[in-house]
């Protein structure tokens, strides 16, 4: 970790957003063209229901300032998602245009356009709700325990937040491709979020480590745990140790919090097929290394990355080595890793005797997933399903007054999957609180 | 705090937004609907003798890219039976006693306005509006325009109705006429408390080339329908302010035509209304535009400093005067920002063909067209179409000359500065 928590002259800087902001006229542009349907697509799906034709509209009428407030009454994220949403899959991909063969409205560039604004303007839409004398403790400081505790202020519920980092934000500070979002962005969200007051944020603090969940339940009237996902996934192969092979999240938190080195790396590897290992690539090219390859065990159609982000990565200059995996790593004469032995795989992913390869790289990125925290939970006896934490759709465990949103509970989504749970969360836990005897 | 309360004539509202009497009016589950939404107000779909309707009934004026900026109805006044209407405007005030519900009327002779009159009050609502101005279809059954257009029987219907009501009475005036003001004022002589206008315009919305038919078509054939939409807003506004500036006038007006959102609203508001109407807007987009209307309004009156609705209804009435009285010496020329220009030299076309031939090509080549300042004669033309925000703007040109308006000049002498662009 540097010393300060977001370093100005970190690696992330040189990149710039890959969808641009809007000028006023663009933004009246684009939303005068929306058809401002009824009950339409786009809102459903929108995990967080942002009435997206209505503030659509009040962008049309240059009613800012209602556009930015339809956006948070639905999303308090909404300055974040705008930016980091893969609207082509969520609203923009179920825009009526596309059935016209038209171009949707561009959605997230529209909210961008309003949360912005009011961000510059200093806007303020919601205030705490009298005090109950409550208090929640949220475990982890992401998108999901922000969403959860500016709903539980609105209900008037005391608020505690800790997170293990130096700074607060979650993915939306540490993990976010640069091009989406910047870390200093984030922050500013989290200072936004926070301006509704109450809510106190303990960052360096490790739950579990340096105070314990079970002494959290007592201190607090409810428990909201959204812990994420651990670190990086191990291949578990020969080599893997080597200087120059790291964890794909790994990398891309310290170069968006600090400065890290690509001095020497002309050929680069990126292991998996998912959007970290996409974001990897495209960061990697960003940062100037001149070959990267994504290495994926299956075929172009099976990753599980979106195709409009490969896209882009493919026009940024990358390749792939389709239905290949890494059996090692082969260190160079400076000791460093110098090569990715690889074999291939058949449509059915198991391995083509006699047919491996090799992919000269200095540097190599495993991106095939993240640990699960469901250790981390063990003493709460909470009921867990493959390193998730299991409730119901309110985002209430197995133990009543804890309650989980996120990815610890959704196995790894998009910012506005945590937003959405996390609010849900609050007025289940605002029902929870009001229902409880003292 | 903002307060967008309404008082229009005693009839108070919780804001100035209410539903015109028309089809997103015709019912209680509608209307009901409509204040969970927001509106302040609703003037019923107007009751009389229920009539039959035709298929079709609606026509749009679609405008190159922009579908339906004008809109046309052949529709008539309500088809449903009255006590139904009346049991559901009774049901609707008991449920929203805050809400303004305002009953439209038409009928023919004084025993039916007395009549229709004691029932509608007997409801609970809170005015009446009388229904002077549909302009197809009705009037040709001598009502509607066709009492809108006579001030003598304006006068004498709406003294029965004051006569009649315990409650206030509005005249929902015809834009069919030369000049609104005396017919606001026949309004009042009965004694009205208030009008309402415009009521739509009468219009033919558009011609089906391959059948020779106008739109909308019945059958073989068609008629003139009632004009509304975003279209008519200047024509309305022009009204609106004709009356509430007529010093004899004096009473409230519920403005009405082409408000489609907040800042109609505010212009609506700022030239004498103290509630507006809408129809057509809600008809294309449903009750939610509502919520966009109070937030847009409560912000532009916040960022205005009016705390209350009453301090700026009318507040640009004292603008609005004579052509006489306009300062002939107030000179503005075009200055085109080179920085924001696209170079589509659409405003040279303007300039060239329509207006006085002084936006010319750079003589150094670039693509920024130049003012030729000498000659503009500051009209507005170019900037009007220049597809740029903030390219073009109208400089006012310090030119040395005192004030003179045209009747100064005629009366008093006043010296007038050399004409541009006049040779």
């Amino acid at each position: 970790m540097a010393t300060t928590p977001i370093d100005p002259d970190r690696s992330e800087t040189v990149f710039e957003d890959y969808k641009g902001s809007y000028s006023r006229d663009q933004a009246l542009a684009e939303a005068s063209r929306c058809l401002y349907c009824f009950d339409p697509p786009c809102v459903k799906a929108c995990p967080t229901e942002i009435d997206i034709p209505q503030f659509i509209r009040k962008i049309a009428t240059e009613n800012v300032r209602g556009s930015a407030r339809t956006i948070f009454a639905s999303n308090i994220l909404g300055m974040s998602c705008a930016r980091v949403c893969p609207v082509e899959k969520l609203c923009a991909g179920a825009c009526v245009f596309n059935d016209l063969h038209q171009a949707p409205i561009q959605i997230g560039k529209l909210q961008r356009y309003a949360t912005d604004t009011a961000y510059d303007a200093g806007w303020r839409f919601f205030d705490a709700g009298p005090d109950t004398g409550r208090s929640v403790a949220l475990v982890g400081g992401g998108p999901a325990s922000l969403a959860c505790a500016h709903e539980l202020r609105r209900h008037g519920h005391r608020c505690t937040v800790f997170e293990q980092r130096a700074v607060a934000g979650g993915l939306n500070v540490t993990g976010v491709a640069p091009y989406k979002m910047k870390a200093d962005r984030g922050a500013d969200e989290v200072a936004w979020v926070l301006g509704i007051g109450g809510i106190e944020v303990r960052t360096g603090v490790t739950v579990g480590v340096d105070v314990t969940l079970a002494e959290l339940a007592t201190d607090h009237d409810a428990v909201f745990l959204g812990i994420g996902l651990g670190a990086d996934s191990a291949l578990g192969v020969p080599g893997e140790s080597l200087p120059g092979v790291q964890g794909a999240v790994a990398f891309l938190e310290a170069m968006k919090l600090s400065k890290v080195s690509v001095a020497g790396v002309r050929r680069a590897v990126v292991v998996g097929g998912g959007n970290t290992a996409v974001d990897a690539v495209r960061a990697l090219r960003g940062l100037g290394v001149a070959d990267v390859t994504m290495l994926y065990r299956g075929d172009e159609a099976a990753m599980s990355g979106y195709a409009h982000e490969w896209a882009a990565a493919k026009v940024a200059g990358a390749r792939a080595e389709w239905r290949g995996v890494a059996t090692g790593f082969d260190a160079g004469a400076d000791g460093r890793v110098a090569a990715v032995r690889c074999q291939r795989l058949d449509a059915q992913r198991k391995p083509v005797d006699g047919d491996v390869f090799t992919l000269a790289a200095e540097l190599v990125l495993v991106a095939i997933g993240q640990a699960k925290l469901d250790a981390l939970v063990a003493p709460l006896g909470l009921d867990t399903k493959g390193g998730r934490i299991v409730t119901d759709a309110d985002g209430a465990t197995s133990r009543p007054g804890v309650f989980a949103g996120g990815d610890a509970r959704n196995g790894g989504k998009e910012v506005v999957n945590a937003a959405a749970e996390g609010k849900r969360a609050a007025t289940a836990i605002d029902a929870f609180l009001r229902g409880s005897a003292r | 705090m903002t307060d967008l309360s309404s008082n229009t004539g005693g009839i108070r509202s919780p804001n100035p937004f209410w539903l015109a009497s028309a089809p997103p009016a015709n019912s209680g589950a509608q209307v009901q609907r409509a204040f969970d939404a927001g509106w302040g107000g609703a003037v019923w779909k107007t009751l009389g003798t229920p009539i039959q309707n035709v298929s079709s009934r609606f026509g749009a004026h679609h405008v190159t890219g922009a579908r339906h900026v004008g809109f046309n109805n052949i529709e008539l006044i309500t088809d449903r039976p009255l006590e139904v209407n009346f049991r559901e405007i009774e049901d609707t005030k008991k449920k929203y006693p805050k809400h303004a519900v305002i009953v439209s009327l038409m009928v023919e002779s004084r025993d039916e306005w007395r009549d229709i009159i004691k029932r509608s009050v007997d409801t609970g609502a809170d005015g009446l509006e009388l229904n002077f101005g549909c302009p197809h279809g009705m009037c040709e059954r001598g009502m509607g325009s066709a009492v809108g257009q006579e001030p003598k029987v304006n006068q004498e219907i709406t003294s029965w109705a004051v006569e009649y009501s315990t409650i206030p009475v509005l005249v929902k005036l015809t834009p069919n006429v030369a000049n609104i003001v005396p017919h606001g004022l026949a309004a009042k002589r009965g004694g009205a408390h208030g009008v309402s206008l415009i009521n739509t315009i009468k219009s033919i919305i558009g011609v089906d080339i391959d059948r020779f038919v106008p739109e909308p078509r019945v059958g073989g054939l068609s008629t003139n329908g009632g004009y509304c939409g975003q279209a008519v807003k200047p024509i309305a506004l022009h009204m609106v302010a004709s009356l509430a500036r007529e010093k004899e006038f004096g009473l409230p007006i519920s403005g009405i035509g082409g408000v489609a959102n907040w800042r109609d609203a505010v212009e609506f508001i700022l030239l004498g209304s103290s509630s507006v109407q809408v129809c057509t807007e809600v008809m294309l987009r449903g009750y939610r535009i509502v919520e966009d209307m109070i937030e847009g309004l409560e912000d532009y009156m916040r960022s205005h400093g009016f705390a209350t609705l009453d301090q700026m209804v009318g507040k640009a009435i004292p603008q609005f005067s004579e052509w006489g009285n306009l300062d002939l010496n107030y000179e503005t020329v075009a200055k085109i920002d080179a920085q924001k220009c696209i170079g589509c030299n659409k405003c040279m076309i303007a300039c060239d063909d329509g207006a006085h031939q002084c936006i010319h090509h750079d003589p150094a080549g670039s693509k920024v067209p130049v003012v030729d300042e000498a000659e503009c004669v500051g009209c507005n033309l170019c900037k009007i179409v220049c597809p740029v925000e903030g390219c073009i703007t109208m400089a006012e040109v310090p030119n040395g000359w005192a004030p003179a308006t045209w009747n100064d000049h005629v009366n008093q002498g006043l010296a007038l500065r050399p004409k541009k662009g006049a040779h």
